[in-house]
């Protein structure tokens, strides 16, 4: 039987980046739909089914992708609500950002990220990058069981 | 250090008082007493005389009629002076005629001359033994009967100058126990505004108060010239220690400040590069990734002009993003802080030249890599720095058909390490050298050569902070070589 293809969460606020990482999951024929958040703020609305997201239906994303530099809440704040709430933990987060900061890259696995993505510049690299991503988690990773 | 630099001044004063005052005593006593001997025996003398001419008068008869019995009688009158020892008369021919002798007493006479020269003449001798010694001949009426011979001890003198030495003796020790009483008072004067002072002095030595003044002592216009003087020098020692001290303050405030100042430029550097790092990319990822959705979308129907556009604005764009990763890196190298460690040069060097062929596989290139030394260094920066160096001989020798490279270490420096990498390519122009080791300086077109032109500026931070230096030296179309220096730890 055919597990369900569940949704890869966007937190972006770039448009750009946003039509820019659509456009590499479309390229990679990623079946699974995708909700893009334009701040942390709207993440964690999302996650916790508050405001515009009190009536989707329940259940967690299968893969969120996380932007490090948001206005509101930053990645980095997302990262450690959902990483310290036993609800939300199972989540895989893979922050995708164009920060090679150290300190950044550190932080984020201190606070329990899955995976920490570079952007790269060129977009075939960028694609590419996606694809292999979008592969692996929301196809190939068996997710945990939704509550 | 010997006693008397040891003695107060007080005391020193004390016993100088004491000696000249004692000293003057005594020469004026020994004068007076030399003169008063020297009066006395002359009136001992005279008495002498005197007597001699008594007895003498007296004895004429006897002489006269031989009557050495009157004569005796007469002598023995003399027995009433104590220090007379004897008396004798003498006949005209110079012989003894009679005599009287002391009984008792120093300075007995057991022989008298039998016989004496005669002559006219009064003699005397003085000694201290046998005493003094009168000859007087006797006159009378133009005839010279006898001669008188008297004899008398120094008793007389000797008693006087007994007297007189006691005497002196009771004064002098008067005269020094006064000098000493009164040097006791005059000295607190001149020692006790001295010892005032010193105790002033060692007191503002110790206590290191310089705000405090000597007080006036009463001792005299020199005192109050050094009290005067000793107070100058405080006022300019509390007025350089306050100068001093504001001085030290203001330098410390200053290096807080300037600390400050660092540790802000610093955070705004970071801030700088962290938002070079999110946000100068992002735009450039934007533009790369919309070419490509462009050329995927309309590509094909797009003429070959158009389609070179394109891929030249991809290219730019990527060789941006290559800049800022390359600037980034070296803005980060020298932020970070350096951990040094023993590392053996030639290890380091066989991985960093693994590293570079992995790079360029396929290349024909002869290693000549000498025995290295080990320094003291932060491993992961020296090896970007080799890295970078072995990359550039490989990559500026690339158009070699053999290209070759040597490393080694020269010299044997105790105070630093030198080691070099050499190589047979295209080389440079050495008035050139100046732009070598800049940020994004090259000395080849991109087309030619590839790269940021961060390389070498790495190498030369990297060095840097490691309190060393670089250079490079290089023909045009000969080869190149880079050296970098760095200093020997003793600690390792």
């Amino acid at each position: 039987m055919m597990t369900e293809l569940r949704k890869i969460l966007l937190a972006e606020d770039n448009p750009n980046d946003v039509e820019l990482t659509l456009a590499a999951l479309h390229e990679n024929h990623l079946a699974n739909e995708v909700v893009v958040v334009r701040d942390g703020e709207e993440a964690l609305d999302y996650l916790y089914q508050r405001k515009s997201f009190a009536s989707r239906p329940g259940g967690n994303p299968a893969l969120m992708l996380l932007d490090l530099k948001m206005p509101k809440v930053d990645g980095i704040e997302v990262l450690r609500h959902v990483k310290a709430d036993p609800a939300t933990r199972s989540i895989p987060i893979v922050v995708l950002t164009s920060s090679r900061e150290e300190q950044d890259v550190v932080r984020s696995y201190d606070l329990g990220v899955n995976a920490y993505v570079v952007k790269p510049v060129d977009f075939l690299e960028f694609v590419n990058a996606v694809r292999v991503l979008g592969g692996f988690w929301a196809v190939l990773n068996e997710p945990p069981p939704a509550r | 250090m010997p006693l008397r630099a040891r003695r107060s001044i007080g005391r020193k004063l004390t016993v100088m008082n004491m000696l000249v005052s004692g000293a003057a005593l005594l020469l004026a006593c020994a004068s007076f007493i030399a003169y008063d001997l020297i009066s006395f025996r002359s009136l001992i003398v005279n008495n002498l005389t005197i007597r001699s001419s008594v007895i003498g008068a007296n004895s004429v008869s006897a002489l006269t009629f031989d009557d050495p019995a009157a004569a005796e009688t007469t002598l023995s009158t003399l027995q009433a002076d104590p220090n007379l020892v004897s008396a004798a008369l003498y006949g005209a021919d110079g012989r003894l005629f009679a005599a009287y002798r002391r009984a008792s007493g120093l300075g007995v006479e057991a022989r008298l001359p039998e016989t004496i020269a005669v002559d006219d003449e009064t003699r005397q001798s003085w000694s201290n033994d046998p005493g003094i010694i009168v000859m007087r001949p006797i006159l009378f009426q133009g005839t010279r009967p006898g001669t008188v011979r008297l004899r008398s001890d120094l008793g007389a003198l000797r008693d006087r100058l007994m007297r007189f030495v006691l005497i002196v003796v009771i004064v002098l020790a008067g005269s020094l126990v006064a000098a000493f009483l009164i040097s006791r008072v005059a000295q607190r004067s001149i020692a006790a505004p001295m010892v005032e002072l010193a105790k002033f002095s060692e007191q503002v030595a110790r206590d290191r108060d310089y705000s405090v003044r000597a007080p006036a002592v009463d001792g005299g216009p020199e005192f109050e010239m050094f009290t005067s003087a000793f107070n100058d020098m405080l006022t300019e020692i509390e007025y350089r220690d306050v100068s001093l001290r504001a001085s030290r303050d203001e330098l410390e405030e200053r290096v807080q400040q300037r600390t400050a100042e660092l540790t802000s430029v610093n955070q705004e550097l970071e801030a700088f590069s962290y938002s070079v790092s999110h946000d100068l990319r992002a735009p450039l990822r934007h533009v790369s990734g919309f070419v490509s959705l462009l050329n995927a979308h309309a590509g094909p129907s797009l003429d070959a002009q158009s389609q070179r556009y394109l891929t030249t604005i991809a290219q730019a764009s990527a060789r941006m993003g290559q800049l800022i990763d390359d600037l980034l890196a070296f803005s980060r190298m020298s932020r970070s802080t350096l951990t040094k460690q023993s590392i053996d040069l030639g290890v380091l060097v066989r991985e960093a030249q693994a590293e570079v062929m992995g790079h360029t596989p396929g290349r024909d290139i002869e290693w000549k890599i000498h025995p290295l030394p080990e320094i003291a260094a932060d491993r992961p920066m020296l090896r970007l720095a080799v890295v970078n160096l072995l990359s550039n001989a490989v990559k500026y020798s690339s158009t070699r058909s053999h290209a070759c490279i040597e490393i080694g270490a020269i010299g044997d420096d105790r105070l630093e390490t030198v080691m070099f990498v050499a190589d047979n390519g295209v080389g440079f122009d050495m008035q050139y050298l100046h732009k070598l080791f800049g940020v994004f300086q090259r000395l080849h077109r991109v087309e030619e050569f590839d790269g940021t032109g961060i390389g070498l500026a790495n190498v030369r931070r990297i060095i840097q902070r490691h309190g060393g230096r670089v250079w490079a030296e290089g023909e045009v179309d000969k080869g190149a070589t880079f050296y970098f220096a760095l200093p020997r730890e003793r600690t390792l």
